[in-house]
């Protein structure tokens, strides 16, 4: 492979192309609503019409709208249309000819698709995501050839330039990151994707592996590159057979084009890439436990340091990075650090993916530049609840993260604005919740979910969670005095304060933040006490913010 | 050999390069409590009670895997620590079925003696009585998980010392437990050599000889870290 077979597949890819296309959805959500069965009846429409020549049916990824899947929308004219069946082909058919049809028309300019500013999903709806040459017409593995055409620490400069902080969930500078790996000595070294996305509610990542595989490769690609990397693993929960296969499917496909493997563009860079499928633990998505599981082992956290740039797989320096991270570089390197670090706030740069789902009424996947406030993502792209109750409040970084009233849903989203307002950026996470909702509940509820998925290596973690879980049980069937709750505030000091990995030190947060701003919910379940007791004289403060 | 000085509840002490805060203030005869710890295998930095405050450090420090660092600030007695401390001995006691009445590691247990020591004298949080097994498979020994603390010292003993890695950690949560040969009972483990290490090694009346009666359980736990100290340095003789 070189720079002008490259361009050559793009240029056959784009002069193959009919000038109408009728893209149909084939991702998780509108498969799992009959969509593979709505592209079979449209090709046979396009066919029946006689329309071949102009016109062609293809399966693409995830266009974000799925709460009204299976999605369909033709091209060029851009209608959108939702809740396809596979009686509705024939009439999507004739609407390129100007007829009617019963099928649901989506406004194509509504704010749920032109508030969006889609870097990593820019593809996303209108490729095909099993196929190489899809995404090299579309400017695929462009970014690669760039990169290889510098030298590895000026693409390590350009990414902590660009401002680019891991999407994983801390915000851990991404720039900084690659160059500890790079400047550790040279030898083996290798490269994780972290594609293991636990947090209920959440399937940004999963989508980015469904709509753009190879995105995600050529990303980590370029990481190995800048880190002095040769080998590169995928890990993917098996949860997720969609995107395991289309996974599978762009390694053989880039190795067999010559983008993975040996002597990639003529140069001496060489990059293997393997999958590692998860058995869906949610710890297993914390860096030092999903090492362990690649390497076949029991998937625990052990402390850091060391961290795993020092020392990771095998003991070896390892550059661990998540999904949306990962397909973020192509763009950068493409269209330079200046243009990505030109979008977002301050401190937040680039574009955030956030998975819309709860009480709203476009459920789905978003993304948005970094500052847009969380009522524009809530009201305008959200298009507010389903049956126009109030937002209550906004649930973002799921067990680790914590909910946000209403009254502050005018907070800009960036990692220091949400993490002083009692939650975080987290992986994208987004649930809306309406004036039906308890929060009480709503913090036992991922309570249940920390003491299920804690790895029970540690004991405030193992035991902890258990116990506050116990305690909101009781809160929640009303029958705790303040005496429980005073043991419920000093027990999330204790959980947050002594675990040892972020699953533990974060499970608190949820019932923290809902304690910060609805104190008031908790109040008035509790019960008098049956008998007098002292005051409790504790050395752990008894408030939460 | 590089040595650092650090101060440690305001004495100061000085340690090797490399070694942790748990070892620098137990040669300077600090007491900092411990469970997981066990002289002669690796960390796993997990009953959490050795905890101390590092100064300018945002999060408490597990002083069995915090390498000591010249002019670093240490306290290992503070009011929160203490109390942090009772609260995860509270916890383990809720975790699993301890009547140390009628235990065999009555008055030689180590959960029992920090419970003690810390000032734990009662238990604020609901018991769990989980439902847990006892196997008496084994011929010599046995394992009560009833009083298992889950401080993995038993695993890494038999696999670091005694090279068999007859134990692992099944399960996830407060449902994890020990097993021997990957879930076999321990009578019928093939990798087991009855060598007895693990009995050694065990803080708790968990893993015990067999025909022992309430608080016969008596352990020589020095061994351990002598036979490692033994056979690094090739010295047999005490
Ligand atoms: C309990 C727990 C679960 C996590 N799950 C994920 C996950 O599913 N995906 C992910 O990318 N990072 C997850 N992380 C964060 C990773 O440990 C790590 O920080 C991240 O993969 C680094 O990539 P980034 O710098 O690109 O964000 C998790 C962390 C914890 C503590
Ligand atoms: S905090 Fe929880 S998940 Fe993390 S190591 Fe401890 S027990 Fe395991
Ligand atoms: S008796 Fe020895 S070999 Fe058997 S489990 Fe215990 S430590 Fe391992
Ligand atoms: S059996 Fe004993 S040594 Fe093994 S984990 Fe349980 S308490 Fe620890
Ligand atoms: S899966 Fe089809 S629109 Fe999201
Ligand atoms: S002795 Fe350090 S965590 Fe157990």
């Amino acid at each position: 492979m070189d720079h002008d077979e490259l361009q050559r597949i793009a240029s056959v890819e784009r002069a193959a192309a009919k000038p109408v296309e009728i893209r149909c959805c084939t991702s998780s959500g509108c498969r799992a609503s009959g969509s593979a069965e709505v592209l079979k009846q449209l090709r046979s429409a396009v066919q029946a019409k006689g329309l071949s020549d102009r016109v062609t049916a293809v399966g693409v990824g995830c266009p974000g709208l799925c709460s009204a899947g299976p999605v369909v929308s033709t091209h060029p004219d851009g209608a959108i249309f939702g809740k396809v069946t596979a009686d509705h082909a024939e009439g999507i058919v004739s609407t390129l000819s100007g007829e009617s049809t019963n099928a649901v028309r989506i406004d194509p300019n509504q704010p749920f698709f032109a508030k969006q500013f889609r870097i990593v999903r820019a593809t996303a709806g209108q490729i095909d995501p099993e196929r190489i040459e899809s995404y090299i017409a579309a400017d695929g593995y462009a970014g690669l050839y760039q990169a290889l055409q510098q030298r590895p620490d000026e693409i390590v400069a350009d990414v902590t330039a660009s401002g680019l902080r891991g999407r994983g969930g801390a915000g851990y500078p991404t720039g900084l990151k690659w160059a500890t790996v790079a400047k550790m000595p040279p030898g083996q070294k290798y490269v994780i994707c972290n594609g293991d996305e636990g947090d209920p509610g959440a399937f940004m990542d999963r989508s980015v592996m469904e709509d753009a595989p190879h995105q995600v490769l050529e990303g980590m690609a370029i990481a190995a590159y800048a880190v002095g990397a040769n080998q590169g693993y995928v890990y993917v929960r098996a949860e997720y057979p969609l995107a395991i296969e289309r996974l599978q499917a762009a390694i053989h496909q880039a190795t067999k084009a010559g983008l993975l493997g040996g002597n990639i563009f003529q140069t001496p860079f060489e990059f293997k890439v393997e999958i590692r499928i998860g058995a869906g633990a949610f710890v297993c998505g914390e860096e030092t436990a999903l090492i362990a599981s690649v390497q076949g082992l029991r998937g625990t956290p052990r402390p850091r340091p060391p961290y795993p740039a020092e020392s990771g797989l095998w003991d070896r320096p390892t550059l661990i990075n998540n999904v949306e991270t990962f397909a973020t570089i192509p763009a950068i390197l493409r269209n330079g650090s200046d243009w990505f670090a030109g979008i977002g706030t301050g401190t937040s740069k680039g574009t955030k993916i956030f998975s819309l789902t709860g009480k709203v009424k476009n459920a789905g996947l978003v993304e948005v530049p970094m500052g847009t406030t969380l009522r524009e993502v809530v009201e305008q792209l959200g298009g507010g609840t389903a049956d126009g109750r109030a937002v209550k409040a906004v649930q973002t970084g799921g067990p680790s993260g914590g909910c946000i009233p209403a009254d502050l849903l005018d907070t800009p989203i960036d990692y220091e604005s949400l993490g002083k307002i009692g939650s975080i950026m987290g992986s994208g996470g987004m649930i809306v919740m309406d004036d039906t909702d308890r929060m009480p509940e709503v913090a036992r509820f991922f309570m249940e979910f920390c003491a299920d998925e804690s790895c029970g290596k540690c004991v405030p973690c193992r035991v902890g969670t258990v116990q506050l879980h116990g305690l909101l049980t009781k809160l929640v069937e009303k029958r705790a005095t303040r005496h429980d709750l005073d043991l419920l505030i000093e027990l999330c000091h204790l959980v947050k304060d002594t675990s040892l990995c972020g699953l533990g030190q974060s499970a608190p947060n949820p019932v923290m933040s809902t304690l910060r701003y609805f104190a008031g919910e908790y109040e008035a379940l509790l019960q008098p006490e049956e008998f007098a007791r002292p005051p409790r004289r504790s050395t752990i403060p008894l408030t939460v913010v | 050999m590089a040595v650092v000085t650090l101060t440690i509840d305001d004495k100061p002490v000085s340690a090797r390069a490399g070694e942790s805060v748990l070892a620098a203030a137990r040669e300077a005869g600090i007491r900092i409590p411990t469970l997981c710890h066990l002289d002669g295998v690796s960390e796993a930095a997990a009953c959490r009670l050795c905890l101390v405050q590092v100064e300018g450090r945002g999060r408490l420090q597990a002083a069995c895997v915090t390498e000591t660092a010249e002019g670093m600030i240490v306290r290992t007695q503070t009011d929160t620590l203490r109390e942090y401390r009772r609260m995860i001995l509270e916890l383990l006691f809720t975790e699993g079925n301890h009547v140390c009445a009628v235990c065999v590691a009555n008055g030689n247990c180590e959960l029992q003696s920090l419970a003690a020591e810390q000032g734990m004298d009662h238990v604020r949080y609901p018991y769990l009585n989980p439902a847990r097994t006892v196997d008496v498979s084994h011929k010599q020994y046995a394992i009560d998980h009833n009083r298992c603390i889950l401080c993995t010292r038993c695993v890494r003993t038999c696999d670091e010392i005694e090279g068999a890695h007859t134990w692992d950690v099944a399960g996830r949560g407060t449902l994890s437990h020990i097993v021997a040969d990957m879930g076999q009972p321990w009578g019928d483990s093939v990798t087991c050599t009855s060598c007895g290490k693990c009995v050694q090694a065990c803080p708790t009346g968990a893993l015990f000889r067999q025909g022992s009666t309430v608080a016969e359980m008596t352990r020589d736990r020095e061994k351990l870290a002598d036979l490692v100290t033994a056979r690094r340095d090739k010295k047999w003789t005490v």
